[in-house]
């Protein structure tokens, strides 16, 4: 196991020998890694290697069983998932979770942070603030509405929606909160080949823009495009860290997807 | 003339009432999903705790203090909502079939113990004597029952209002988003139980402050008028008028209220006097028969859920 003992090295993001225990299975089995600021990181791994437990850990949907999470060097280990925006890191999920019977819109609006108006009593009080509050989160949707192509659909309820639109749904929603890191679930799975364009232009976009992003993806493509560095995972160990072409070559990486040649 | 009118006032007061119960309702299934089976409890509690408020004192029982009625209605909002946060601690972070089964659970001992507890609830005989706003007028009956459906409908406007701006703001929007998806919800940095717990006990207050208008306007209570069939009541108006939307619970109160006085006059007028008890039990026979219908035919109800929750969302570009 590399990267164990490694310092935190000012990441933006970190893991310390993360353990997960479903029962009698080790979904995640001592894994670390950094996210260093402003990078495009990858987490590849056969499926089962255990890649979005290990988001979900990351998330503080899991709590891990041993090991700790360190966001911008505070261990966030124990911190409730709700938690975890104000922290700065923002979530997808592979299968996307619309809010389905609320608006495009809704949805979106429903990223905002730290809104007035999520307080009762704010809403009496303060009614002005509350308003100008809305009226700015609005606009700022309707502008994330645009650069995700979703605007003609704003007022149609979510569940209309088709696989690829909800994959750029989820990400406008959580681009509301305006999360330091992104972790994006397999934003690719399933999506037409002009899509994946879209959302790979998109992924620069957001980086160029100081977003930095973990990247959980199968299309091998749009990772070795995308990533400065990549981590490949297997049943739930660190198995090669290291530069796209580099790990895509390595035999132990070839070997985990396909299996020991005969 | 007069007695239409007069007998208009009586159905629209009644009816506001489960009105207001309905509106509670709203606030915790209709927007936040939380299946509440035991709004008969909280209603209860409401009426109790105003009764023992403003009642004379009585000898024979734990108070009453006399107080004004309003101080009666405060307390009673107190009372449930203080009900509704300790029930709502233990169970919120239930699973809806299970918050249904542990609030079922609180009715069915808040009822008991308003039979039982003769000490502080006057047992199966219940409390009587509870004042009436403007009781000194009871002689005209007509201004009588003008103003107290003017305080009704005062009320039921008041709770109204102030639900449409929470509902309509970030903070309504939050409640629809964990009744959508509690993950996704937390993701965003919601905290879930706590909203949850929020919308419990608001909507648990309201349904206090419905039970002591009831009371008042009534003037008596016993532990009978809060049994299931109160809750199943109000269930069908939510759902009949339209889950999700204030003007739907309402309407809906309106509707199946008056749907089922009309069903009681009709079976005192057709059927003979010794089968009238049984045939009673039609009424509650029609009550299932229409949540069945509504959820077949149209399960968003008459009016169904406003999806847009900003108020701002049109008036920024115009475009819906």
């Amino acid at each position: 196991m590399t990267g164990t003992a490694t310092p935190l090295n000012g990441a933006l993001l970190a893991a310390r020998g993360v353990v997960m225990q479903f029962g009698g299975m080790r979904a995640v089995d001592g894994m670390s890694l950094n996210l260093g600021r402003g990078e495009i990181l990858g987490l590849i791994g056969p499926n089962g290697a255990g890649k979005t437990t290990m988001f979900n850990l990351i998330a503080g949907s899991l709590r891990p069983t041993a090991g700790q999470i360190f966001a911008a060097g505070e261990d966030v280990t124990r911190e409730a998932p709700d938690r975890r925006i104000a922290r700065g890191i923002g979530r997808t999920f592979q299968i996307p979770r619309p809010f389905a019977e609320m608006t495009v819109l809704e949805n979106v609006l429903s990223g905002a942070q730290s809104q007035a108006g999520e307080n009762i009593l704010a809403n009496f009080i303060s009614p002005g603030k509350v308003a100008r509050e809305e009226r700015a989160a609005v606009d700022k949707a309707r502008g994330l509405l645009d650069f995700l192509t979703l605007s003609h659909l704003a007022g149609e309820p979510a569940r209309v929606l088709s696989g690829g639109q909800r994959k750029l749904l989820e990400l406008a929603r959580v681009l509301m909160a305006d999360p330091k890191i992104i972790l994006l679930d397999e934003p690719a799975a399933g999506v037409n080949p002009a899509l994946l364009e879209f959302i790979i232009a998109r992924i620069r976009d957001l980086n160029a823009r100081g977003t930095t992003i973990l990247l959980i993806e199968h299309n091998m493509d749009m990772v070795t495009r995308l990533c400065g560095r990549i981590i490949v995972m297997a049943q739930g160990r660190l198995l090669r860290e290291g530069k796209p072409d580099d790990v895509a070559r390595d035999p132990a990486v070839i070997e985990a997807y396909l299996g020991v040649a005969a | 003339m007069i007695e239409l009118l007069s007998y208009g006032a009586f159905f629209l007061t009644v009816a506001l009432t489960y009105a207001i119960i309905c509106l509670g309702l709203n606030v915790q299934w209709g927007q936040t999903g939380l299946f509440n089976v035991g709004v008969a409890g909280f209603v209860g509690i409401g009426a109790y705790a105003s009764a023992l408020l403003t009642t004379p004192d009585d000898p024979v029982r734990f108070g009453g203090f006399g107080l004004p009625i309003i101080v009666g209605w405060l307390g009673a909002m107190a009372s449930a909502g203080l009900l509704s946060l300790l029930v709502g601690l233990l169970t919120i972070r239930l699973r809806a079939d299970y918050l249904a089964i542990a609030t079922f659970g609180v009715a069915v001992v808040v009822q008991l113990c308003a039979l039982n507890l003769e000490p502080l609830t006057g047992g199966p005989f219940g409390i009587g004597f509870i004042p009436r706003p403007f009781g000194w007028l009871a002689e005209d009956r007509m201004t009588f029952s003008l103003l107290n459906l003017s305080i009704v409908v005062v009320t039921t406007l008041g709770v109204y209002l102030a639900l449409e701006r929470l509902l309509r703001s970030p903070w309504g929007r939050v409640l629809r988003a964990i009744r959508e998806d509690e993950q996704a919800a937390l993701a965003l940095g919601k905290n879930a139980f706590a909203f949850r717990l929020q919308a419990f006990v608001i909507g648990g207050a309201i349904m206090g402050l419905a039970g002591a208008v009831q009371a008042h306007f009534i003037g008596f209570i016993a532990p009978e008028n809060y049994v299931p069939m109160l809750t199943f009541q109000v269930w069908a108006m939510l759902i009949v008028g339209g889950s999700g939307n204030n003007r739907g619970a309402v309407l809906g109160a309106v509707l199946v209220w008056a749907v089922w006085a009309a069903s009681a006059a009709l079976i005192s007028a057709v059927v003979p006097p010794e089968a009238q008890a049984r045939a009673a039990a039609l009424q509650i026979v029609m009550i299932g028969v229409a949540i069945c219908v509504m959820l077949l035919v149209r399960p968003r109800g008459i009016l169904g859920e406003v999806r847009t929750v900003s108020r701002h969302v049109n008036e920024v570009s115009g475009k819906k």
